[in-house]
């Protein structure tokens, strides 16, 4: 029967000829090959020293945003915890006393706020969850660890530092900054 | 004859040192090798360019931990890594590395024992380097590893015949079975293998089988065997089997140039006008860089090939080389008795 889309191959089983039974000419063709590869520039990228280039989305360890002033965005609203679709974001609220005005930006803040990137599937929703514009991924590389309670990421290492603001301009489109602001 | 002993003593502690350092490097050869023909970069932490990466795998094998199964046979077990690493050692003291040198007014060799029956000695100590191989794997009282050693020792049987046939036809058109002599009888570009290029297709193919390295790894045989007849060593016993490996292929090397390509012979030696010693220092050199090149061609094929199927081996064995070494032995003897005749016979026809 003919086949229909013509890529089929009759398979034979055919006798080698002379040449292909003593496999020489065949081992000194692959030597050759192999010799050439031997020459070739190799694919490998040194990882600690160099990175391989990702994409300005990429979504990789989160961080908590400040506002211009420097006082901490998130309201502590749950809304990522409950967007979270591997239950690895947990957090208690507090109310901002007097004085505390330039720390959190609204009158609920985070008291506690943990990540569990052993849980964390980083797929990004809790960032288009947060109204705030308060939680946002980046493009640095989850480190590995020894201790597994070290991979529940505390503000300590979640809420960016004053001095070291994390750009995140890259993974905002204004339509929805503008829109996520007026709702 | 003091000044002969110290001599002998120095040059047998260097060589000694110079074989473990060779085979030391060859690993690291090979990871670099088999990087670079895989597209990658290998070892490359351990210092400039990775050079110290042999230390540090030697250090490892030194912190792990040394493994004895409960029912093995224990004595057996740690006999075998250092028979194979003894046996290894061995064949290095009669390959002739270098031509001879005059120093203190004494002349000598740069070999250790130049005796008589050196291709004799040579396919002896590497008869007895399956032992190492055959008690290990013996001694594990594991199955893989009693497979890897009775393939290895079946194997070695049908390769050594081959082997053996191929040398006699070096033998024979040297006439002697000193390894001295077959070098001196190869000065002036008269490589054996232009002479005897059959002869060393078969030995270098049974060479490959005898260092039990790929296409006829069928000792180790990962993918089936678990790692063969040293599945159940781990720390330096492990280390010394590997070891051994790569000090076979140095020696196998050694010998490979020595068979037919003129050992520390270089063309056009003796028209450069140079003092003996300073030949014979660039004799060792190249000598070298002939073991070097071979050293290689064992790992380019390595990587290259893959295994035989063990009915495909000992057909490759028995079925093809064996018969070829046979027709060669024969060819050459005919060649060598009716030469004269033959070249009498042509110059009266023209």
């Amino acid at each position: 029967m003919k086949s229909l889309s013509n890529r089929s191959i009759e398979v034979s089983n055919k006798k080698m000829t002379f040449m292909e039974r003593i496999y020489l000419p065949a081992v000194i063709g692959g030597l050759f090959i192999t010799l050439k590869h031997l020459f070739m520039k190799g694919a490998t990228i040194k990882y600690p020293e160099q990175t391989r280039p990702v994409s300005d989305v990429y979504r990789g360890k989160h961080v908590l945003k400040r506002d211009e002033k420097g006082a901490e965005r998130c309201t502590a609203c749950g809304l990522c915890a409950v967007a979270c679709p591997a239950e690895a974001i947990t957090m208690t609220s507090a109310e901002r006393k007097k004085g505390e005005e330039g720390l959190y930006r609204e009158e609920k803040y985070a008291t506690v706020y943990e990540i569990n990137m052993l849980r964390c599937i980083f797929c990004g929703l809790c960032e288009e969850a947060c109204p705030k514009e308060a939680i946002f991924l980046t493009t640095e590389i989850m480190p590995a660890n020894f201790e597994r309670q070290d991979f529940i990421y505390g503000k300590d290492r979640l809420v960016e530092p004053i001095d070291k603001r994390v750009d995140v301009s890259n993974r905002q489109t204004i339509e929805v900054v503008t829109q996520k602001f007026n709702d | 004859m003091s000044i002969l002993l110290i001599i002998k003593i120095v040059i047998i502690l260097i060589i000694f040192i110079i074989t473990l350092v060779a085979a030391m490097y060859s690993t690291y050869m090979e990871r670099k090798v088999a990087a670079g023909i895989q597209d990658r970069i290998g070892p490359d932490r351990a210092g400039p360019w990775g050079i110290f990466q042999p230390l540090a795998d030697g250090g490892k094998m030194f912190f792990k931990e040394d493994f004895i199964p409960g029912k093995s046979e224990k004595w057996l077990f740690i006999l075998a890594p250092g028979l194979a690493m003894f046996t290894a050692c061995m064949t290095g003291a009669i390959i002739p590395w270098g031509g001879t040198l005059t120093l203190f007014g004494e002349t000598f060799n740069l070999q250790i024992a130049n005796i008589d029956i050196g291709i004799l000695y040579i396919m002896g100590f590497v008869s007895i380097g399956v032992y190492g191989i055959m008690i290990g794997g013996w001694a594990s009282n594991n199955k893989y590893s009693l497979y890897g050693a009775v393939r290895a020792s079946s194997q070695m049987i049908s390769y050594e015949l081959a082997m053996g046939l191929a040398i006699l036809a070096v033998v024979m058109t040297t006439g002697s079975l000193n390894l001295g002599d077959i070098v001196e009888a190869q000065k002036g570009g008269q490589w054996n293998v232009f002479y005897q290029p059959l002869a060393f297709l078969l030995f270098i193919v049974c060479a490959f089988a005898e260092c039990n390295r790929a296409p006829f790894d069928m000792a180790e045989c990962e993918s089936e065997l678990i790692g063969g007849y040293h599945t159940e060593y781990s720390s330096m016993k492990l280390g010394f089997f590997l070891f051994a490996e790569y000090i076979n292929m140095f020696i196998s090397s050694a010998v490979i140039s020595v068979l037919f390509f003129g050992g520390y012979n270089f063309p056009f030696m003796h028209d450069l006008g140079l003092s003996a010693n300073a030949i014979t220092f660039i004799g060792v050199a190249v000598f070298f860089a002939k073991i070097l090149f071979f050293i290689f061609f064992f790992m380019w094929v390595r990587w290259t090939l893959p295994r035989f199927r063990y009915d495909q081996l000992m057909q490759l064995g028995w079925k093809a080389l064996i018969p070829l070494a046979i027709i060669n032995l024969m060819v050459t003897g005919g060649w060598l008795m009716f030469k004269d005749d033959l070249w009498a016979m042509i110059s009266k026809m023209f």
